[in-house]
């Protein structure tokens, strides 16, 4: 499903360049759940970046079902995101313009798909949203919020979902039935997820886990 | 996706940003932005065409037909057919006799209708308080004026022979609309009705008869009959409509219009400013939205076609709500204008509503099309990454097209280039100069750090935002400029032009006066204790030649240019220009150390040089009573014909005009009242023209009275666009403030303390914007004085003082109440929203 050969990301502040992930490589398979951990600053968010094609490497590639993602340019990329992946972020972002309802209608608006409403009303039932579609971002609270953000992720069916600190924001008993909710829905629709957290009992979830220090991986 | 899908959901995006308050204050903008100028434009409209009538009076009529032969009956029933109104006019000069004298007077027989234009009004017994006449003499009846009662002293009831009729007096007319269009017709006045016309049995063969259609009705008909009469008018046929009246109505027209066009132009530019400001907000409050659509694939050029169509839609809409409440606005400005001035105003064309679109389309796209485009830039990594910023590098596109946009609405309402241009310089240098001194004086505040810590808050707020407050001191200072322009200097400007109208201007003119008459003039003048005026000769002739060509009225399609080739000028000759000319091209003849000039040159006025294509060097020939003599045009004069003076077109130097026919003119100030000092010159001399030019100018003051009336109103609307810009100015910072003041309350920093700190920003960003805006509007009033008014101006130091004072305390005060909210919400229920 994915396959990394050789990632490395610099970046140059002033006249001193940082490498923030060196020579990392690693495939996964289709269907696999895993965790990438690491201490902050070890290139965890970065790497999910380029696996999503945010942002481009310095040197090496990623594979996402067959294709190289930076053999493509970035409405290429954002193309390739449209169909085949999801995203959670430890933020929720969410668009505060929009209701629950509606920022779970976008990824389907934004590709042209039919009922896009209906979809969207039935993803939130399941996630335990039901009588929360019409407020806004606002006016729920965090683990509500970041279950409308899960429900937006798994709208469109992806087969790849990325989870930047899903439960990052959260307390403890709210990020436990995140990470439940998330899982279920990743078995039911037999995502690959790969997670980027450094929850102990998250990534003890996942089948596999990479662990990153100083941008290498271990 | 196809494109109508597209469209859909751009609209319900639209829809969702709406509904969530994101684009209220681009919505206020564009709609006070699009109300004002629609406004203005259909207040302006109307004013404008309310100013033509009103100037119509003077004609009596829209359009005038006259000829020295009957005109035909098809003159009449075209005008007829396109439902004009329509009155004939007979005008001769015949002898009056009554109480056993005579006098020489202006006989005006006149149909049911008239005037259409105008007032006419009448007394029973003179001196006694007037009344509109509503109708025309009964038929057997005649009304005739104070000059001609006075002359042959005569009391209502006498009867006047006019002709082999006796007619008794039933009214004195007090004013009369067309009397004072031209000088020709001063003398006393018998006005009748035209049936008793045959009887006088003055209308023979060789009677110097003037015979009048009049019509009056909508512009495009009185337009589509000026066409038609235009293709066929023969010789000794003339049309005259107010186009073609006397100069200094034109002017006074001129100037009119330029005062409305300037209130139009401030309000686009306060308006783009509030537009700016409130595009601006939007970029910084949609970087997530962009970022979030890129990360769920959507392509760059597809969330900017999404933003795109979404920012047409909301400029239609806005510019609906807009046209509607410009109409609406006008309605009610019309109703309260209406209360206060006579002049009914006619219904206001669909045009302004046309103009409003097209400003708020051009205003929104021009100032928020550089922020859409950079949105499409928002790195989708703005997802992971919340301190990705907002892609930079459209800034300065944003300011030049922002400006473009402008500079093409500022020419397009000015309608004319030089001021167009002028306005436009002086707004971009304005926001230069702003910019940079607002840059400078927020550096150099900011090294202040000694007193108090809401101070020094408040100060450091200005210099960390530095970039966004020297935006708000320059949007702010040309805002509080356009203001100030419009209040202080306006009033200004308007008061030097009226004072330029010296209230002793000349009200009386003596035509004719006979060379012979001079010094027995002279002896009366002296007698009465007045200075004697100084007198003018006038040749009358007919231009027949320029150069070598023949000049026929048809050779020109300006109007102006085919009347003047029609008609007698006004020639004179003196040795020094007078005092109200300016030289603008060639040269006056030198008479110094008694020089005697070549005698075969002109100077001509400037204006009438243009309108016939003459240059300097050209030869003209003239011909007075069949003798015709040339000579070469050798300078050229601007006029002041708000002077009142005696003027003439063509001056020459002595020795060129003395052989011809030659009678002297004059103007003098007449004191109110001093009635029978024209009495007892007319007894000595009853040959002499008095045209009294007081109703003239009475009606040009009154028109000026008017136009500053106009302006105040549509001032009004363009305070309220500057309150939208103050606004947009403070929202545009909202966001930074509700974070920054709960950081500071978490801190705890006291309300009052957060309070005084804002009140203090905003202090010192209104202290700089009214330094600026002060500067700023006197350069302008000296700009305007001295190209446009003609009017020298010295810089007011009220504009500074109110400039300053007014608006340290209007944006403090306004800047407190806008972020009061700001120091109201709760401290956690903004660190939620703003997690």
């Amino acid at each position: 499903m994915v396959r990394v050969a050789q990632l490395t990301k610099q970046v140059t502040t002033g006249d001193s360049t940082l490498t923030i992930l060196r020579d990392v490589s690693f495939s996964i398979a289709a269907g696999e759940a895993v965790a990438v951990v690491g201490a902050s600053g070890s290139g965890k968010s970065t790497l999910l970046g380029l696996l999503a094609g945010l942002d481009t490497p310095t040197s090496g590639s990623v594979q996402v079902d067959g294709q190289d993602l930076f053999a493509l340019d970035e409405d290429g990329r954002a193309a390739l995101r449209a169909q085949m992946l999801g995203f959670v972020f430890q933020s929720f972002n969410l668009l505060p313009a929009m209701t629950a309802l509606e920022n779970v209608m976008l990824p389907l608006e934004l590709a042209g798909a039919p009922d896009a409403a209906g979809a969207a009303r039935e993803l939130l039932g399941r996630v335990g949203l039901a009588a929360r579609l019409t407020h806004y971002p606002k006016q729920l609270s965090g683990g509500e919020q970041q279950r409308v953000a899960i429900a937006r992720a798994f709208v469109t069916k992806p087969a790849l979902l990325l989870a930047d600190e899903p439960t990052g924001n959260l307390d403890a008993a709210t990020g436990a039935e995140i990470i439940k909710l998330m899982f279920e829905l990743n078995r039911e629709q037999g995502a690959t997820l790969i997670l980027v957290t450094h929850d102990a009992e998250l990534s003890q979830r996942c089948g596999r886990v990479l662990q990153l220090v100083g941008g290498v991986l271990q | 996706m196809g494109w109508i899908g597209e469209i859909r959901l751009a609209l319900r995006l639209l829809a969702r940003d709406w509904r969530a308050g994101e684009l209220t204050l681009l919505a206020v903008a564009v709609v006070v932005a699009v109300a004002s100028v629609t406004t203005v434009g259909f207040f302006t409209d109307r004013v404008h065409q309310a100013l033509n009538r009103q100037a119509n009076q003077l004609l009596g009529a829209d359009l005038v037909v006259s000829a020295d032969r009957p005109l035909d009956a098809q003159f009449a029933d075209e005008a007829k057919r396109l439902g004009l109104q329509v009155t004939h006019m007979l005008r001769f000069p015949s002898m009056a006799a009554g109480n056993g004298q005579t006098v020489l007077a202006e006989i005006k027989a006149v149909t049911a209708g008239y005037p259409q234009r105008g007032e006419l009004r009448i007394t029973d017994v003179l001196y006694t308080p007037d009344r509109r006449a509503g109708s025309i003499p009964a038929s057997g009846t005649v009304w005739v004026d104070e000059k001609l009662l006075t002359r042959l002293q005569l009391k209502p009831g006498d009867t006047v022979e006019v002709g082999q009729s006796r007619l008794p007096v039933s009214a004195i007319i007090t004013q009369e609309p067309d009397s004072a269009i031209g000088f020709i017709n001063a003398g006393p006045r018998v006005m009748m009705n035209q049936a008793d016309v045959a009887a006088t049995g003055l209308v023979q063969v060789g009677s110097r008869i003037r015979y009048r259609v009049q019509v009056a009705g909508s512009p495009n008909a009185v337009d589509a009959y000026r066409a038609w009469v235009d293709a066929r008018l023969q010789p000794g046929q003339r049309v005259e409509s107010i186009q073609d009246a006397r100069p200094e109505i034109r002017s006074a027209l001129d100037r009119a219009e330029k005062f409305l066009n300037l209130a139009a132009l401030f309000s686009v530019v306060l308006a783009a400013v509030a537009v700016a400001l409130a595009a601006r907000r939007f970029l910084q409050r949609h970087l997530d939205a962009c970022a979030v659509m890129r990360c769920h694939g959507a392509s760059r050029g597809r969330v900017v076609r999404l933003y795109v169509v979404q920012f047409i839609a909301l400029g239609l809409v806005a510019s609906i709500v807009g046209s509607v409440a410009g109409f609406l606005a006008q309605h009610a400005l019309a109703l309260w204008l209406g209360s206060l001035v006579t002049v009914e105003l006619p219904g206001a064309g669909a045009m302004p509503a046309l103009h409003g679109f097209v400003t708020g389309l051009a205003l929104l796209l021009g100032f928020s099309l550089p922020p859409l485009l950079a949105l499409g830039n928002v790195p989708p990594l703005r997802v992971l990454r919340r301190d990705i910023g907002a892609p930079g590098g459209m800034g300065w596109f944003a300011y030049v097209l922002g400006a473009v946009v402008i500079g093409g609405l500022i020419l397009w309402k000015a309608g004319e280039l030089r001021l167009g241009l002028l306005v436009f310089g002086g707004f971009v240098a304005a926001m230069l100069v702003a910019g940079l001194l607002a840059w400078g004086v927020i550096i150099a505040v900011s090294q202040l750090r000694s007193t108090g810590v809401s101070w020094r808050f408040g100060i450091a707020n200005l210099r960390r935002r530095r970039l966004a407050s020297v935006l708000q001191v320059a949007a702010l200072g040309v805002g509080v400029m356009a203001l100030l322009t419009l209040t202080i200097i306006r009033g200004e400007l308007l008061q030097l032009w009226q004072d330029s109208l010296p209230p002793d201007a000349p009200n009386r003119f003596i035509v004719n006066i006979q060379k012979d008459q001079v010094p027995a003039l002279e002896k009366f003048f002296a007698a009465q204790n007045i200075t004697m005026p100084e007198l003018h000769p006038m040749v009358r002739g007919r231009l027949i030649k320029i150069n070598e060509r023949a000049v026929s009225s048809a050779d020109y399609t300006d109007d102006r240019a085919r009347r003047l080739a029609d008609r007698e000028f006004n020639l004179s000759w003196a040795t020094k220009m007078q005092k109200d000319n300016l030289l603008v091209a060639g040269q006056w003849w030198d008479t110094s150390g008694n020089k005697k000039p070549r005698s075969d040159q002109f100077s001509m006025e400037d204006g009438i040089a243009r309108a016939l294509g003459i240059k300097i060097g050209d030869v003209l020939t003239f011909d007075s009573a069949g003798s015709s003599y040339a000579a070469e045009v050798t300078s050229l004069r601007k006029v002041d014909w708000d002077s009142f003076n005696v003027n003439f077109f063509l001056v020459a130097p002595p020795g060129l005009l003395e052989q011809q026919p030659v009678s002297f003119v004059t103007s003098f100030y007449l004191p109110p009242g001093n009635v029978e000092l024209l009495n007892a010159l007319v007894k000595q001399f009853p040959n002499f023209l008095l045209i009294d030019v007081a109703q003239v100018l009475n009606q040009v003051q009154a028109m000026i009275t008017q136009v500053s009336r106009a302006v105040q109103f549509v001032f009004l609307f363009t305070l309220l666009a500057g309150l939208v810009v103050l606004y947009a100015a403070i929202a545009s910072t909202q966001d930074e403030r509700l974070y920054q003041a709960t950081m500071m309350r978490t801190l705890g920093a006291s309300r009052a303390q957060l309070a005084r700190a804002n009140i203090a920003e905003f202090a010192v960003i209104g202290a700089l914007a009214g330094l600026i805006a002060a500067a700023g509007a006197n350069a302008l009033g000296y700009a305007l004085a001295s190209r446009i008014v003609n009017v020298g101006y010295t810089f007011s130091p009220t504009v500074w003082a109110v400039g300053i004072a007014c608006s340290i305390v209007g944006i403090a005060a306004a800047g407190y109440l806008g972020t009061r909210q700001v120091l109201r919400i709760s401290p956690l229920r903004v660190l939620r929203q703003l997690s």
